[in-house]
């Protein structure tokens, strides 16, 4: 019998009440009293130097209040880098300035050329065209290997070269690695791109700065999934504002995807430009600007060879890949390709000699950072991509081959530095043969044939590091930040609750799952706890969300909280029952004197805490909040396998999905129907990847794919019904939960099987084809089977 | 957007004069004209909206058994109206989305003869006449090239005439971003001749494919055309497709409306 209350119901979400009926407050609906807009004019050019800019007339337009250019952030900091990677020579990263607007040069289409502050946006934009500039084009570097030769053009003129590092991981394993490949008895090779994406949230990016002269008081709304963060990196870094002076707010947010974790030059211009001007000013992106000025995510080119022995045994691994950084450094981008992939490369499986190389590489592009997985996908797609061409290659079963490799042994420390604490592959991938009907697949194969189709079968497993992440360990590892997480718990008098937590929900339910915890915890309704999240003023230092690490960290501080919460209670309890501490038991919202018939409810002891007249105030104060913070053990490993059957019409090359079916590992389950939704919203995004999604640019760094006419999203049509499990369960063995997370797994674990499943249609028709690179669009398709 | 006039005439003569300027823009459904003036990429002194011109709107047959649709006429219209013309309503029913559908209108897309849309297609294939408030235009003299028709400046299509074929059908291969035809192509057997027309795939934009048109019209089947091709050069070649892509497209969506029209 399900559950309908508290861990593991499927509580219905809170919060559509007020989405789904347009009466959630989005950055976009804050308008202040006199508040201004900026419209930014920015580059069409991709590398150029600035020779002048005019922008006398602009000024004298009507409504304006003021133009800015490079100039006027000269004495302001540039935009920080929160993450700093050392090379394998052990070198520091090249990290060059990232200002707010261009200075001297223009690095990328898009890039803020300067910014007109006006009484309406209509009339920003106007006096935008009238500025007048002149921009020396310069060779514009697109292409990654080309940008690393030695008469590249150089991206910054004071680095050295556009190579911002070469990281090599784990570089005492690279001799030992070289010679399991010389006398491995098969090697498979395969090179792959993993395309460049616009993450694309629902909401574009929006910004208002205030500021109050009278107390000094900065306030900036921003759509982010971390407010804190953007605080500390603004504040510290860029505006030298001090953090009691500066709030940050991020209010109902439409979906991020990562693309709003980083702190971006649009925020710090308008935190900038309301002290200047004294009154709120306000930018809203377009869709169009959305494009060419949110990070993008994803970009690698990698070589990766698999070497396996007689008996097909994983013997190595060996990677070598260019990650595309963009034009500038966003805020966590030299982690990705590095730690956030380079320690997923043992995947699901005994390897045990790997080596990754991950290049670094600047380009006249928009800057690139985490997206969805976030170097995870990037790590999944190689090795599940590669070990399906070594099944070809050997001629053996693909899930057997994997089968074969799969680490079953727990905990289980791999050559790439992490330990996955717990995890049952093979129960997933029985899970997925049933869900996916495995044995049905040749009886549908031969009824597409009937109909002139081709029809594939593709599996691939993941492992993903969530749970983001021991601080002292990422300290280690270059991160300019602490990744725990805090929760207050704030008891009311009359027993309600509001928890102020550090994490942000953008579209991940908190509001419905993180008061199922507490209900659980309490044995109260989950009615009587609600959150508050999004605003610094009020929760407490939490770092927000993002690989996947809500429920994992934040979740875990507010079960800490809450257990603070619960042993106070029982000492206020006890006095009440006049029992001893140590006898009282809390149970269905019930204090009860174990062995006796004495109860006290929750609601009079959270009355007695706040009227505190029978009371003992010489052992303990009023009041009950406790507030915890929390900083993980380890990483969580969520794992599973999936499966994609798709179609392939010879004749256009034309993909369509005929069934999805995804097995998953979570461990502990909070709310079951919020999972479900986290994981088809990453398979879309991950079907989307694999066959939709290109962000390209042309030789001369325009933006090519710059608007929905020609970036393709993956539509409801586009994505079969899903059959998605979470019965497979080895929970987490170091948060209080037991949870891992789910909110990346979908778009981690989609692509490869979407990939493998062509192969496999496409090598039924007698097409041999090694490898197509994402995204499959019917003409890529149609070409690889021409040969 | 940059600042206009707007004026929404209830006449088509009315709307003929405040045409007149030489900076004034016609307004059909506003599905292309509204988004460029979004990007500021247009910049008219005037915008006259075809929108209250209801002699333009609506669809009736003329006595030698055409479908004439006025040029006001949403494609939504199209799609529940011409049951007598079923690959034309199916076309009308597959353009963009439904807030397109009932935006949109046949004169619109006509006037704007985008290379990707579906409507030039239908009118070349079928032989239609594009109407307007000063003359009649074969549709055979009408397209003459990417954006570019026979359209003076301030004309207006009125109606459209569509000859009703014996059989048709219409085959829409849709780029996978934007869903216009990467390839679409019309095929249209009448008592005289079949006519194809092909829409998405060249540089000059819709085009009668005469090679494929022949074989049709003597052995109306998808094998008269199997063999046959049409060359990659001249047609378009970008992210979504290059030009030996859309050329053999043209080819497997002309046998897949042959076939299917039957």
């Amino acid at each position: 019998m399900p559950k309908d209350h508290g861990i593991g119901a499927a509580s219905k979400r809170r919060e559509d009440v007020r989405f789904l009926t347009g009466t959630g407050n989005y950055t976009d609906d804050i308008n202040l009293p006199r508040q201004l807009y900026v419209h930014f004019l920015r580059s069409d050019i991709a590398h150029g130097e600035i020779r002048h800019i005019d922008t006398s007339t602009a000024e004298g337009m009507p409504g304006v209040k003021r133009v800015f250019t490079g100039k006027d952030f000269e004495g302001v900091g540039g935009l920080p880098c929160g993450w700093q990677v050392t090379d394998r020579h052990g070198a520091p990263m090249q990290e060059p300035a990232h200002p707010v607007i261009a200075q001297g040069k223009v690095r990328h289409v898009g890039e803020i050329l300067a910014a007109v502050v006006a009484d309406s946006r209509e009339r920003a934009r106007d006096a935008a065209e009238a500025i007048e500039f002149d921009i020396a084009e310069l060779p514009a570097v697109v292409d990654m290997k080309a940008a690393l030769a030695s008469d590249a053009p150089k991206v910054h003129e004071d680095l050295t070269s556009n190579l911002c590092y070469d990281w090599g991981f784990v570089e005492d394993n690279r001799d030992k690695v070289d010679e399991a490949i010389r006398t491995a008895a098969h090697v498979t090779t395969l090179e792959l791109v993993n395309n460049r994406l616009v993450a694309n949230p629902m909401e574009p990016r929006v910004a208002v700065g205030d500021y109050h002269r009278a107390t000094d008081e900065s306030t900036l709304y921003t759509t982010s999934q971390n407010p804190h963060v953007i605080r500390l990196l603004m504040g510290a870094f860029v505006l030298g504002i001090p953090e009691h002076k500066l709030r940050v707010v991020a209010p109902d947010v439409g979906g991020g995807f990562g693309s709003k974790i980083f702190h971006y030059a649009e925020e710090a211009f308008v935190t900038f430009a309301a002290r200047q001007l004294g009154r709120p000013v306000k930018w809203t992106s377009t869709r169009s600007e959305a494009f060419m000025s949110d990070a993008h995510g994803r970009d690698h080119v990698t070589k990766i060879e698999l070497a396996l022995d007689a008996d097909h045994n994983f013997t190595a691994i060996r990677t070598e890949t260019h990650a595309n950084m963009g034009a500038y450094l966003s805020t966590f981008a030299p982690s990705v390709p590095t730690w956030l992939h380079g320690t997923l490369m043992a995947g699901n499986y005994r390897t045990p000699a790997i080596y990754v190389n991950v290049k670094a590489v600047f380009t006249n592009t928009v800057p690139v950072d985490a997206y969805r997985g976030a170097g995870r996908p990037e790590a999944t797609y190689q090795l599940e991509r590669v070990i399906d061409k070594a099944a070809r290659e050997l001629g053996v079963d693909p899930v057997e081959l994997r089968r074969k490799n799969f680490v079953t042994e727990f905990p289980y420390a791999t050559p790439v530095a992490v330990e996955y604490d717990t995890g049952d592959y093979n129960a997933t991938m029985d899970k997925l043969a049933e869900i996916a009907d495995f044995a049905g697949f040749e009886a549908r194969r031969k009824e597409s044939e009937a109909r002139g189709k081709l029809r594939g079968l593709g599996v691939n497993c993941y492992i993903e590091a969530c749970g983001i992440a021991p601080s002292n360990l990422v300290g280690q590892l270059g991160a300019r930040a602490g990744l725990y997480d805090a929760a207050t718990v704030r008891v009311n008098a009359t027993g309600s609750i509001s928890v102020m937590v550090g994490a942000h929900s953008h579209g991940q339910g908190h509001e419905t799952s993180f008061p199922q915890v507490i209900a659980e915890m309490l044995g109260i309704d989950e009615s009587q706890v609600d959150i508050v999240h999004g605003d610094t003023s009020k929760i407490p230092f939490g770092m927000g969300t993002y690989g996947s690490r809500s429920i994992a960290v934040c979740g875990s501080a507010m079960v800490r909280a809450t257990e603070k919460v619960i042993a106070k209670a029982k000492k206020i309890a006890a006095h009440l029952l006049e029992a001893s501490e140590a006898d009282i038991e809390l149970k269905d919202g019930q204090f009860t004197v174990a062995g006796t018939d004495k109860s006290v409810a929750w609601g009079d002891v959270t009355l007695a805490a706040y009227v505190p007249h029978n009371y003992p105030l010489e052992d303990i104060e009023p009041g009950l909040e406790e507030t915890a913070f929390y900083d993980p053990a380890n990483f969580t490993f969520p794992a599973g396998a999936y499966a994609c059957e798709v179609e392939v019409d010879p004749e256009t090359g034309k993909v369509t999905i005929e069934r999805f079916a995804a097995a998953d590992d979570f461990g502990n389950v909070i709310n079951p129907m919020i999972v479900d939704g986290q994981v088809h919203g990453g398979l879309a995004q991950g079907i989307g990847q694999a066959l939709l999604e290109n962000c390209a640019y042309d030789a001369n760094g325009q933006l090519v794919s710059a608007s929905y006419m020609d970036y393709a999203m993956p539509r409801a049509d586009d994505v079969p019904f899903y059959a998605v499990d979470h019965s497979c369960q080895t929970p987490c063995t170091h948060n209080p939960l037991g949870v891992k997370g789910c909110g990346e797994a979908g778009a981690i674990g989609s692509p490869p099987s979407v990939v493998n499943a062509v192969i496999d249609a496409l090598h039924s028709g007698g097409h041999k084809v090694a490898h197509i690179d994402m995204p499959l669009t019917p003409s890529r398709v149609w070409a690889a089977m021409q040969g | 957007m940059y600042a206009f006039d707007f004026v929404r005439p209830k006449s088509l003569n009315e709307a003929v004069e405040a045409l007149q300027p030489e900076e004034a823009m016609a307004l059909g459904g506003g599905q292309t004209l509204i988004p460029t003036l979004k990007q500021r990429l247009a910049s008219p002194s005037k915008l006259v909206s075809l929108k209250g011109v209801e002699e333009i709107r609506g669809i009736c047959r003329d006595d030698q058994g055409r479908v004439c649709i006025g040029g006001g006429t949403t494609h939504a219209e199209v799609a529940a109206g011409v049951p007598e013309y079923p690959a034309l309503a199916a076309l009308a029913a597959n353009i963009g989305d439904p807030a397109v559908r009932n935006r949109g209108t046949i004169g619109g897309s006509l006037a704007n003869n985008d290379p990707s849309a579906c409507y030039p297609a239908a009118a070349l294939a079928s032989g239609a006449t594009i109407v307007t408030n000063t003359r009649e235009i074969a549709a055979d003299d009408y397209f003459e090239g990417m954006f570019m028709t026979a359209l003076e400046e301030g004309e207006i299509i009125t109606e459209v005439r569509f000859p009703v074929p014996q059989a048709a059908n219409y085959q829409k291969f849709e780029q996978p971003a934007s869903r216009f035809a990467l390839v679409g192509v019309f095929v249209a057997k009448f008592e005289d001749g079949v006519r194809v027309a092909v829409t998405g795939a060249s540089e000059e934009g819709v085009f009668r494919w005469t090679e494929a048109e022949e074989a049709l019209s003597s052995n109306f089947s998808p094998d008269a055309v199997q063999g046959l091709s049409v060359p990659a050069e001249g047609m378009i070649g970008d992210l979504h497709g290059s030009p030996e892509y859309r050329a053999h497209l043209v080819g497997v969506m002309t046998r897949r409306a042959v076939a299917a029209a039957g």
